[in-house]
């Protein structure tokens, strides 16, 4: 499986990434370390433009994740009319890697506070859709 | 000074929702605005430069079009793109382009038709303004990255919305007087902070709005600048840069790194300082993207650009007048065509040509333009 079911809306299918989805799947949401050199990379990527390596590992992000901002739409492009309003947030975690993605509807806007504490966690969407979503640690 | 490289001609359509006339009409406006007050002609110009944002456009690789136009051909033709940023791209280009000795005098011609496109279709395209694999699937949009950098801002240095709408209430004092602004009405704290979340803290009055609009900058050797124009402006100092199209790549929320980059690179080929400058048109397409460049361009410190538009500082008698041709905010952001109103705003400052809200004296000025959100930064100083 690729791309085409990740998110509210895909717009591409095919990459050498595509396990992301398959590990979403299984309940994990995944980075990658280049085999070859080390670097971490999230969005994960199997090319390393550090060494030129072109093969990598997978790993789990897992552990204390700090909201670093926010913002919450009221107005969505095409395909997200419905979804709106949402909250997009950046996130760091712990090892340093910043991540991007959605807030848990759970969380009022009212109680987001920048620095809290958040976990990850894949989430199913309608229409056999997948994601991950960042939810109170 | 021959080697030198001056803008000999500017020139703006005005800027509306909808134009009602086609591409090719809509960029003679501006070009007919520069070349009007020169001593040369179409035969003098040895090639052309088009930049607009292509998802935007109808007709593909537009260039060729404008080229035939402005009956240009034979002359090469060629085309830009670094989204809302795309016409400094292009002078630029054109300045290297002098520089080589390849050419002499070049058109750069920015343009966008937003209204070609249905809202549905600007909408869709809206959409694919992220990294279509990782961030466009949650539903990001242009306010929405500028509105996490506000956030971010407000946490950081205690900014408050109030601080952001007064960029508002700043800028739409001078587009009221801008008869080629699209928005032309002032307006007060009050408007601004009780209009709709469009995505919070932003709300309708802290964002640009869409629109329909060309822009031209004649670029020439310097001996020949001197010798058709009245008050060639030196392109003194230029710089570019670029960050990373994710956001969750940004190192830096409360400032962007681009406009950093490219400030400096532009101070130092200038041989400037930020106190050089007399005035400034900053890329405000939201009240916060001002705040941040004040900051960015060494206006203000990290942290204190806020302190600036509560001072009136960036007024057209204060210390460093910012957008006092009421900005995007006002004018409207027709994205490829953006960068050259901006440097059109500067020239007329320098020539003491702009009756609007003249800053008194100006010698030096510094045009800011920014593509997506903080993903091309391009600064571009002039000289009288």
């Amino acid at each position: 499986m690729g791309f085409e079911s990740f998110g509210t809306v895909s717009f591409t299918a095919e990459a050498k990434v595509a396990d992301f989805v398959t590990y979403l799947e299984q309940g994990k949401v995944m980075a990658t370390r280049c085999k070859n050199c080390g670097a971490e990379y999230f969005p994960p990527q199997m090319d390393c433009p550090r060494c030129l390596g072109t093969e990598a590992e997978w790993f789990e992000l897992k552990g204390g994740a700090k909201l670093i901002t926010y913002t919450t739409v009221q107005y969505g492009p095409s395909g997200f009319e419905d979804d709106a309003p949402y909250t997009l947030v950046i996130v760091d975690f712990a090892d340093g890697l910043r991540t991007f993605g959605r807030l848990s509807r759970d969380i009022k806007e009212s109680d987001i506070k920048i620095g809290m504490e958040l976990k990850v966690a894949p989430v199913k969407q309608a229409n056999d859709r997948i994601s991950y979503e960042f939810q109170k640690a | 000074m021959d080697e030198d490289v001056a803008i000999i001609g500017v020139g703006q359509s005005v800027f509306a929702r909808k134009c009602g006339v086609s591409v090719r009409e809509l960029c003679f406006q501006a070009y007919k605005e520069a070349m009007e007050e020169l001593d040369i002609t179409r035969d003098d110009i040895d090639a052309s430069i088009t930049c607009s944002a292509p998802e935007y456009d109808k007709q593909r690789t537009p260039s060729g079009l404008i080229s035939e136009y402005l009956e240009l051909t034979p002359k090469p033709a060629f085309y830009v793109e670094s989204v809302c940023s795309s016409s400094s791209t292009g002078v630029r280009i054109a300045w290297s382009l002098i520089k080589s000795g390849l050419h002499k005098v070049i058109a750069v011609i920015g343009f966008q038709k937003m209204s070609e496109l249905t809202s549905r279709e600007a909408a869709e395209r809206m959409g694919r303004g992220g990294d279509i694999i990782w961030e466009s699937p949650f539903g990001v949009t242009m306010p929405a990255g500028y509105a996490m950098y506000a956030r971010a801002h407000m946490a950081k240095y205690g900014t408050t919305e109030e601080q952001l709408a007064r960029v508002r209430v700043k800028n739409s004092s001078y587009g009221a007087r801008n008869p080629k602004a699209n928005y032309r009405k002032e307006l007060s704290l009050d408007d601004v902070m009780n209009s709709n979340v469009i995505t919070s803290p932003l709300k309708m009055f802290d964002c640009c709005a869409n629109c329909d609009g060309s822009s031209t900058v004649i670029v020439a050797r310097g001996d020949i600048a001197k010798r058709v124009s009245k008050t060639p402006i030196w392109v003194v100092g230029l710089g570019a840069a670029t960050d990373t199209m994710t956001m969750s790549g940004r190192k830096s929320l409360t400032g962007l790194e681009c406009s950093q980059e490219a400030g400096k690179q532009a101070y130092e080929m200038a041989g400037l300082k930020p106190e050089d400058i007399d005035v400034a048109e900053v890329h405000d397409c939201f009240t916060v993207s001002e705040i941040l460049a004040y900051e960015d361009l060494g206006f203000a410190k990290p942290g204190e650009g806020p302190g600036l538009i509560d001072d009136k500082e960036t007024y057209v008698d204060g210390r460093i007048p910012v957008n006092v041709d009421g900005g995007l905010l006002s004018k409207g952001h027709p994205i490829g065509a953006t960068g050259g109103s901006q440097i059109r705003t500067i020239v007329r400052q320098l020539r003491g040509e702009a009756t609007e809200a003249q800053v008194k004296g100006a010698e030096v000025g510094l045009v800011h333009n920014v593509g997506g959100v903080g993903q091309y930064g391009n600064v571009t100083i002039l000289r009288r």
